[in-house]
């Protein structure tokens, strides 16, 4: 496949999750994690998905994968349907897919040495013919910045800077196409992290891999990826090349993110736009926009009918009935 | 001139012990002021010790743990020198402390009410219904609507940022002279963040009260601070004011630090790393701590680096200060 082409599409995806209640565990309502979401990723790109806590971008990435399953809606990979692939036909199209989690202490088996964490999908997948599976695994190491020699230690072994190196040569080993990464860097320090988002940037160069890099983090998103898709609870409110998102936010809850981001530089003054209240629950969103609750222009429509997302400008999309309608002007120096 | 003091920590140590009876030097002769009225930022990675400082001052160490040395000068009295009873009259009193767990900090099984309450009427001589009424007062203050219901709400029933709220009403219902705020919203997203440190500043401006900002994000810090005390594996690394650390630092530790931080308004290929990780306690390098990491380092940095004052309060441990100034930031 070229770059440029579309490698994932994602057309009008639902995950809900029943909220049970009682003796009986009757479900008395839904929580509306993912709802409707539609976006293609093309490949050889960067999509950063963005979005606070409960906005639904963490589940968007395991149902696309399908570690969890969609209540609606359709995935293609490559072309093809996997909404509703059984698991035979699934596995060999999971080595194109690979993800990274956020925690690198609960995403690496405590009992399994680096040399069978990191053999275990060659092994399944059949990468890779036995005699050569040594040599593979530290070469693995070693692209990822660890020396050859740590293939018999075990996790609790490494700092979580080094484990989740070891969770990155896991993900590409496979040679996958496609790699979630889940708040891969946000349990990282400041001067780790730095690391660990240069070799990503490097491995994706080199092994052509297509980042979906889901993070809460706004400065980080901005670093590494071509595209920026914000999520609030639930939706896609904004989507747009990276450039395009930073100069000219459209959707006032994209501005009110980007302002709230405290800049490392005492000479930056920003012009706060706080946003008043608390992110409403997923069980209950509220009718018509979903953020017209906190939204500092919000009129009556917005509480009546919800926005679709449109594209207004070529490749920038947004979901707002007044979009743009509040400007970053003089919000960084 | 002699600035006013409030705080002032010197040359403090906590030790722990670990399970094999090893003694980890975790704080290790650490020295800041705080000015009353200011708001100090104590910066640095996890396990560089920060928030075992800010928990020494109010002598909270773990059982496994002991103030190895020093004094903690709080308006010239040595609390470590003070009984525990007397310890008691300054915890929440003069000097209060807020979470990054705000579900830590709150009892479950008592209503918000109470608990502002009991924390009231320890401090003050006031009757039951007076602190009750203080303390919707204070619910008021910290902006959760509603406060009169919210008193007899438990904080299972609040969300995150209104539980930060909470405890920040607790904590301030005594109107502290300090606050220690140990990365005070870490747990909490952005657009909730912003509204936190927003309330601290306008409550400090209210009560005039002094703040002791634990924090890992440079972005808080440029935010917020005053002062800014910068550590590394347990020891003070480097500080000075604000704009002495963010615009003319001179430790390479600092440096790096500030660059490999990204920066939500500039774009950049790659981002300046500080190679290798932090060492664990029980493994610290003699001399500079920084050593191993550092490009600027040389044999003499095996001995203890010296203390090089700038002026104005600009304070760096390194061996080579002497370097032109290493911070183009």
């Amino acid at each position: 496949m070229r770059n440029g082409e579309v490698l994932l599409r994602v057309e009008n995806l639902k995950k809900y999750f029943p909220l049970r209640a009682g003796v009986f565990k009757k479900v008395v309502g839904w929580i509306r994690a993912v709802d409707g979401v539609s976006f293609e990723v093309f490949s050889g790109e960067t999509l950063g998905i963005v979005g606070e806590s409960g906005c639904g971008k963490s589940t968007l990435g395991m149902t696309i994968l399908r570690l969890l399953e969609p209540t609606e809606g359709r995935i293609f990979f490559a072309g093809q349907d996997i909404t509703r692939l059984p698991p035979a036909k699934l596995r060999p199209i999971r080595k194109d897919m690979q993800m990274i989690f956020q925690d690198p202490f609960s995403s690496l088996n405590p009992r399994m040495t680096i040399q069978a964490i990191l053999e275990e999908g060659l092994r399944v997948h059949r990468v890779v013919p036995r005699d050569a599976m040594q040599k593979e695994v530290e070469m693995l190491l070693e692209r990822v910045g660890l020396s050859r020699d740590y293939v018999r230690r075990f996790p609790h072994e490494f700092s979580g800077g080094q484990r989740q190196r070891i969770s990155i040569a896991r993900a590409i080993a496979l040679r996958p196409r496609l790699v979630i990464a889940d708040e891969a860097l946000s349990s990282l320090d400041v001067s780790v992290r730095a690391q660990v988002l240069n070799l990503l940037q490097e491995l994706k160069r080199e092994y052509s891999l297509t980042y979906l890099f889901i993070s809460h983090d706004l400065a980080v998103v901005r670093q590494i990826s071509h595209r920026i898709l914000v999520m609030y609870l639930g939706k896609v409110v904004e989507l747009a090349p990276k450039e395009a998102f930073f100069a000219r936010p459209l959707h006032p809850y994209s501005v009110a993110l980007i302002s709230a981001v405290p800049i490392p530089d005492p000479d930056v003054r920003k012009v706060r736009i706080i946003l008043s209240g608390d992110v409403p629950s997923p069980l209950q969103p509220p009718p018509g926009c979903r953020f017209h609750t906190r939204c500092p222009r919000a009129q009556e429509v917005c509480a009546m009918t919800e926005p679709p997302l449109l594209e207004v400008e070529p490749g920038h999309f947004v979901a707002c009935h007044f979009p743009g309608s509040l400007t970053l002007e003089g919000t960084s120096g | 001139m002699k600035e006013p003091v409030l705080l002032e920590v010197r040359n403090l140590k906590v030790y722990f012990r670990n399970d094999e009876g090893l003694e980890l030097r975790a704080v290790d002769g650490v020295s800041f002021t705080v000015p009353p009225g200011k708001t100090v930022a104590l910066v640095g990675e996890s396990g560089c010790g920060k928030s075992v400082t800010a928990l020494a001052i109010l002598r909270l160490v773990e059982a496994n743990g002991r103030i190895a040395g020093g004094e903690v000068l709080f308006e010239g009295r040595n609390l470590l020198a003070l009984s525990e009873r007397e310890m008691q009259r300054v915890r929440g009193k003069e000097i209060a402390i807020i979470f990054q767990e705000p579900s830590a900090a709150l009892n479950p099984v008592y209503t918000v009410g109470e608990q502002i309450v009991e924390a009231i009427l320890l401090h003050q001589s006031v009757s039951r219904e007076k602190a009750r009424a203080l303390a919707e007062e204070m619910l008021h203050l910290v902006g959760i609507p509603e406060p009169r219901k919210r008193l007899n709400e438990y904080p299972h029933e609040l969300s995150g940022g209104m539980k930060q709220r909470a405890m920040i009403a607790m904590a301030l219902s005594c109107r502290p002279k300090l606050l220690i705020a140990d990365e005070p919203t870490t747990s909490l997203d952005v657009t909730i963040q912003a509204q936190i440190l927003e309330l601290l500043r306008e409550l400090q401006r209210q009560i005039g009260m002094a703040i002791l900002l634990i924090t890992h994000d440079l972005g808080i810090v440029a935010d917020m601070a005053d002062e800014v005390v910068v550590m590394y594996a347990g020891k003070v690394v480097e500080r000075g004011t604000k704009y002495d650390i963010f615009k003319r630092c001179r430790h390479p530790y600092t440096l790096g630090l500030l660059r490999s931080v990204p920066r939500l308004d500039v774009d950049e290929n790659a981002l300046a790393s500080i190679p290798g990780f932090v060492p664990d306690p029980l493994h610290f390098p003699e001399g500079c701590r920084f050593r191993g990491r550092c490009s600027l380092e040389d044999e003499t940095c095996a001995t203890e680096p010296p203390e090089v004052a700038l002026g104005n309060g600009h304070v760096v441990y390194c061996h080579h200060v002497a370097f032109p100034e290493v911070c183009h930031a």
